[in-house]
């Protein structure tokens, strides 16, 4: 059965991603509201770490291969941008809730 | 090297969960998105200097194209958060979240060439692709919205069919071009792409209004399930926790927001909600007259009132106000009145938004009363005064069952002994629905701007 060879040789993996899912309930279970805005903000800075993936495009792309090159480059640029402007948001509106 | 990579990728997650934990509390929030970005520069550098596979090939075009591609999208990135004003921040982060997820797209574009015939990557890769080309297609039409730039919820003829039929073909194309790798042409995979454009602009488009923050929150999730993809595809741990922890996080968080609305999730997507119910507007026009008040009285009302509660909507923040509205409670505080603020969980574009945009101008934290707490005060209560608010305090919410916001808890203004509203002018709220609470017997309206009305009742409450 490919099926069960499939959850035999990804064992690891498929513990790891239902404990991830735990994890990730349990860290905002229970925050108030005022901090939701921040809090999704923040959560989106997060998931640019979709970059690192962008990266390793770039950095296994064969050296002759322009076009995988070009979207790669847009790519880094564009998860740049996902992390820079997601992290950087939230400190400014996290900023004033500091003030006080 | 690889073992100090593994380091730097371990450093990555746990500052991820770290980080988010910390951001649940006010206290610590500012300094758990800090963890956050630094986690996300180890994994970042470990990648570029550490990454090393039997295809990684280094060179110093790549070095320059991956820094240069950096310092762009820092340069653009940081510009434009620093710049924009509280009150674009919604659409501002549905920005982001797009280019996260046209970002995910691009990593699917490129892989797929190479990988064709492996089936377990294909599964990822296309998967990846598709989500992340969803989300970054939502998430523009959802930044045009917010910004106005398309204000109409665009209803095409049985959309909902349409959605679906559209979505069933993504799936069975993805599945199809995922099995059938080998015997398609490579470009299939742009096809798959286009459609998948697609149907993120039919899914997000007939979505109008107050659930804008539904969907945006929804497209976030999208985006870290698109991440998590990419983590499968090249087992990297940070990418996958990353993605996941954003993934659940933000269904959570899109769930708590259907909740405060009292509708379910399903009925935001396929409900047809923001362009309002004709019929309601009709009737509401023939249930009585609307009274309004000048602004001498309002401040000698105003003045010597005990309790003051001023409920902030939206149209606070677009007409600029929050901060002669912190000026009024502070003058008002001088003269022995007690002020807080109504904070319902929806008010704003986003969860919390009024809270951000309130803190930008002062306000003290503490004065800030979520709805179950402010609720139970009305009856004591002598001023209420709604500024740029309508569908959180719509009676209609909890006597309408034909109305679309009926079910969703409501600030119950209309216990208290009066009911200003501020307002420029009689139309309907976001959602696009009429609002009894203006013909009640208690309620004045107080017509205008709300920044040159509010700026107008602060002179003249200082002369009396």
């Amino acid at each position: 059965m490919e099926i069960f060879d499939f959850f035999v040789q990804n064992r690891e993996m498929i513990y790891f991603i239902i404990l991830a899912v735990f994890v990730g309930i349990e860290v905002i279970g229970g925050v108030p509201t005022v901090l939701h805005t921040p809090l999704m903000s923040g959560a989106n800075a997060i998931h640019g770490v979709v970059i690192v993936g962008a990266i390793i495009v770039m950095l296994d792309t064969d050296p002759s291969n322009i076009f995988g090159l070009i979207l790669g480059f847009l790519a880094v640029i564009l998860g740049t941008l996902n992390v820079v402007g997601g992290f950087v948001v939230t400190d400014r509106m996290l900023e004033m809730f500091k003030k006080k | 090297m690889k073992g100090l990579l593994e380091i730097c990728y371990l450093i990555g997650s746990v500052t991820f969960i770290i980080g988010l934990k910390m951001m649940g509390n006010a206290k610590t929030a500012r300094k758990g998105n800090l963890i956050g970005a630094f986690g996300m520069t180890i994994a970042i550098l470990g990648t570029i200097f550490l990454f090393r596979t039997d295809h990684t090939t280094v060179n110093t075009l790549k070095f320059v194209l991956i820094f240069g591609a950096i310092g762009i999208g820092s340069a653009i990135g940081w510009l434009t958060a620093k710049k924009v004003e509280m009150t674009k921040m919604p659409e501002l982060v549905s920005m982001f979240n797009g280019m996260g997820g046209a970002c995910a797209a691009l990593i699917g574009l490129t892989e797929y060439e190479h990988n064709r015939g492996n089936i377990a990557a294909l599964s990822f890769i296309v998967a990846g692709m598709v989500i992340g080309t969803i989300s970054f297609s939502g998430s523009i039409i959802a930044y045009l919205k917010l910004s106005g730039k398309m204000d109409k919820p665009v209803r095409l003829p049985n959309y909902n069919s349409l959605n679906n039929i559209v979505l069933l073909l993504v799936v069975i194309a993805s599945v199809y071009v995922v099995l059938q790798s080998l015997a398609l042409p490579v470009f299939v995979i742009w096809i798959l792409f286009v459609v998948a454009i697609i149907y993120g602009i039919l899914f997000t488009v007939p979505i109008g209004g107050a659930d804008m923050p539904v969907v945006i929150s929804l497209l976030n999730s999208f985006t870290g399930l698109a991440a998590a993809f990419g983590g499968f595809l090249y087992d990297n741990k940070p990418m996958l926790t990353g993605g996941i922890l954003v993934g659940s996080a933000g269904t959570l968080l899109t769930l708590a927001r259907c909740k405060a609305m009292n509708r379910p999730l399903s009925n935001v997507i396929f409900g047809a909600f923001g362009g309002g119910s004709g019929a309601a507007a009709g009737e509401a026009s023939e249930k009585g007259t609307v009274k309004d008040i000048q602004v001498s009285d309002l401040a000698v009302l105003l003045n010597y009132s005990k309790k003051v509660v001023i409920v902030p909507g939206y149209g606070l923040a677009v007409a600029q106000a929050q901060h002669v509205i912190h000026e009024l409670e502070k003058l008002l505080e001088e003269r022995g009145v007690e002020v807080k603020y109504a904070i319902h969980p929806v008010a704003g574009r986003m969860p919390g938004h009024m809270n951000v945009l309130l803190a930008e101008s002062n306000v003290e934290y503490e004065k800030l009363v979520e709805m179950e707490d402010i609720n139970p005060e009305f009856p004591q209560t002598d001023v209420v005064l709604v500024v740029g608010a309508n569908d959180v305090v719509n009676p209609a919410a909890k006597t309408d069952p034909s109305s679309p916001i009926y079910g969703m808890p409501i600030l119950d203004v209309e216990n208290a002994k009066n009911i200003i509203i501020n307002k420029r002018s009689m139309s309907a709220g976001y959602a696009g629905i009429d609002n009894l609470l203006f013909y009640n017997s208690k309620t004045s309206m107080f017509f205008g701007d709300a920044k040159k009305a509010l700026t107008e009742l602060v002179a003249e409450i200082k002369q009396l």
